[in-house]
């Protein structure tokens, strides 16, 4: 058995216990990347001499005593949007592909604080626009379930090498569905926190009041335990929010006696595959026997929730990605006539087919004489959205779904049809635009062994609730390694 | 197709968004946009005649804090990133 079998904790354990040097973790990392990166590709880029020296020095901290983290010498990867001093981030787009950030975001200091080893940056859907990992500028991801199917997206690298065991545990960034989706996918389990709960500096924005950083691992446990690390009030990201509590893993309690459960009767509508619905509806079922109070309720407005995303993301797009201009970093196109054309052209040759139909379309929703009925219509329609949140939060702890319509694609089914590609982030836009938690684990394959995916959704700042029926549920169930792993 | 995007429109979302498309990515993009406004359209269902724009989902306000240099000097790296660069300065086309 390999070390990457383990999850971040258990590797964690052995580290601080001398049974496995962090030299030997990440080394195995590092093994089981070269020999699984040319059929997976969820790297963009892997520092292997970087790592081997950040090993020695977090070693020589657990010696002295200094790191005492449970995440202390784990080998992490981290998603390409994340600046990391010093290394290669590319948002896997061709307009980044020499950038070599001057800081490291919040949430990567926050894990190298802990004493975790970055092991390099993962592939990703270009500037997380896209639910498949195949508009990367660097090739496609592919599911370590199935190699001709999509690994989900955008966070499909950093969903993908867990599943492969190429590294414990990753972080992703979730816009609309980017962590969740793709864990499902994959088979493993990913948390979206409260907006506001992990800082959002150094982070490469998408859409700004939606984007958010959080764990990708094999289970819970290590979910719980890596967002109780990465998350943090941080005066440097203006919409940090200073929570009461950054405890996480107290909530890791086989109990869920008396939690009342909803399930949203039009998240199992058309377009949900039944082998997903029938897994979907098991596990609640299991945490039904276990005590907890299910029943069906009627959420409403679920089928506005994807037109009022595009609008909003992409109109923050729009802006957001003003800056990759051709001046201060990242692609020059080689012959301009002036700055506005160099600036045209840096653009329409660095960025991807994707990347712009976003920014047209964020451009277009902003403009004079379309602000109001789109842009502005998004935002009452969000607000309705959260509104139908706060009432189902009256009754309920937790409210359960599918995280995804249906298990993975195949490659190249889903580009041909943007709206087709849009409608499978159905069930995971909606808390996005609310700013709530959510989480997507196992709960099952389809007949075609392919993972399918659980999503329990929270109110905001109550993490959790949700961790703690995810782990009652977790227990009902092994965790099934994917084909690719040792 | 409810909604027709002219090439006008299309030019002009060109100069806002600065990007210059080929005659066949300006096709696509007509009938992409076009498309994705139909299925946005969508939003006209709902009566939102009383309800606030909510542009974020908890109140923010501006967050200040004293102008206190904290990061280190990171002019050679910063510039290192330039795709060209003269002494302490980025270089760009002529503007006047």
């Amino acid at each position: 058995m390999s070390l990457m079998s383990l999850t971040a904790v258990e590797l964690g354990k052995k580290i601080r216990a001398k049974e496995v040097s962090v030299a030997e973790a990440t080394q195995a990392a590092l093994d089981a990347i070269a020999a699984k990166e040319s059929s997976i590709n969820s790297f963009v880029t892997v520092d292997a001499k970087g790592a081997l020296e950040r090993a020695a020095k977090i070693q020589a901290g657990i010696d002295d005593g200094s790191l005492t983290s449970p995440l202390a010498g784990v080998p992490v990867a981290i998603k390409d949007n994340m600046c990391t001093k010093g290394m290669l981030t590319t948002c896997s787009s061709k307009i980044l592909g020499n950038f070599i950030p001057t800081y490291t975001s919040e949430a990567v200091v926050n894990l190298e604080k802990a004493g975790a080893v970055i092991l390099g940056k993962t592939n990703m859907d270009e500037f997380a626009m896209g639910s498949t990992t195949e508009t990367s500028a660097y090739g496609p991801t592919k599911n370590p379930w199935n190699t001709e199917h999509v690994p989900g997206g955008s966070s499909g690298g950093s969903c993908a090498a867990v599943a492969a065991e190429e590294c414990p545990y990753a972080l992703g960034s979730d816009t609309g569905g980017s962590i969740r989706q793709p864990s499902s996918f994959c088979g493993v389990t990913g948390i979206k926190p409260t907006y506001g709960t992990v800082s959002r500096y150094g982070l490469i924005a998408y859409g700004s009041s939606l984007d958010q950083i959080g764990p990708v691992a094999k289970d819970v446990t290590d979910c719980a335990t890596v967002l109780e690390t990465i998350a943090s009030h941080d005066k440097k990201d203006s919409t940090s929010v200073k929570r009461d509590s950054y405890d996480f893993t107290s909530a890791l309690k086989d109990d869920v006696k008396g939690m009342k459960i909803g399930i949203p009767r039009d998240y199992f509508g058309d377009g949900l595959d039944a082998e997903v619905r029938d897994a979907v509806m098991a596990a609640a079922k299991e945490l039904e026997k276990k005590g907890a109070i299910v029943e069906e309720f009627d959420l409403s407005l679920v089928e506005y929730a994807i037109p009022a995303y595009y609008v909003i993301a992409c109109a923050e797009a729009s802006s957001n990605l003003a800056r990759f201009d051709g001046v201060k970093y990242g692609y020059r196109t080689e012959e301009f006539n002036g700055l506005h054309n160099m600036y045209k052209k840096s653009r329409s040759e660095g960025f991807g087919t994707e990347v712009k139909r976003r920014i047209m379309l964020g451009s277009f929703v902003l403009s004079s004489g379309y602000y109001d009925a789109y842009y502005l219509k998004a935002l009452r329609t969000k607000a309705l959205i959260k509104q139908a949140f706060d009432k189902a939060f009256e009754k309920y702890d937790v409210i359960l779904g599918p995280a995804a319509p249906t298990t993975a694609p195949r490659i190249g089914d889903s580009l041909s049809d943007p709206i087709k590609m849009y409608l499978g982030d159905i069930y995971t836009i909606s808390v996005n635009l609310a700013g709530l938690p959510g989480i997507s684990l196992p709960c099952g394959t389809d007949s075609k062994g392919l993972p399918i995916g659980l999503q329990l959704i929270g109110n905001c700042f109550e993490e959790k609730k949700i961790i703690r029926a995810a782990y009652a549920f977790e227990q009902t169930r092994d965790y099934v390694h994917s084909p690719m792993a040792d | 197709m409810a909604n027709i995007i002219s090439d006008e429109t299309i030019e002009y979302v060109g100069i806002l968004a600065k990007l210059e498309l080929d005659e066949q990515e300006k096709e696509r993009a007509k009938k992409d946009i076009g498309e994705m406004l139909d299925y946005i359209d969508k939003l006209n269902e709902l009566d939102t005649s009383n309800v606030e724009p909510m542009s974020h989902v908890f109140p923010v306000k501006n967050v200040f804090r004293e102008d206190v240099v904290e990061n280190e000097d990171g002019r050679s790296q910063t510039l290192a990133n330039a795709p060209e660069c003269k002494e302490d300065s980025f270089v760009v086309p002529k503007t006047i």
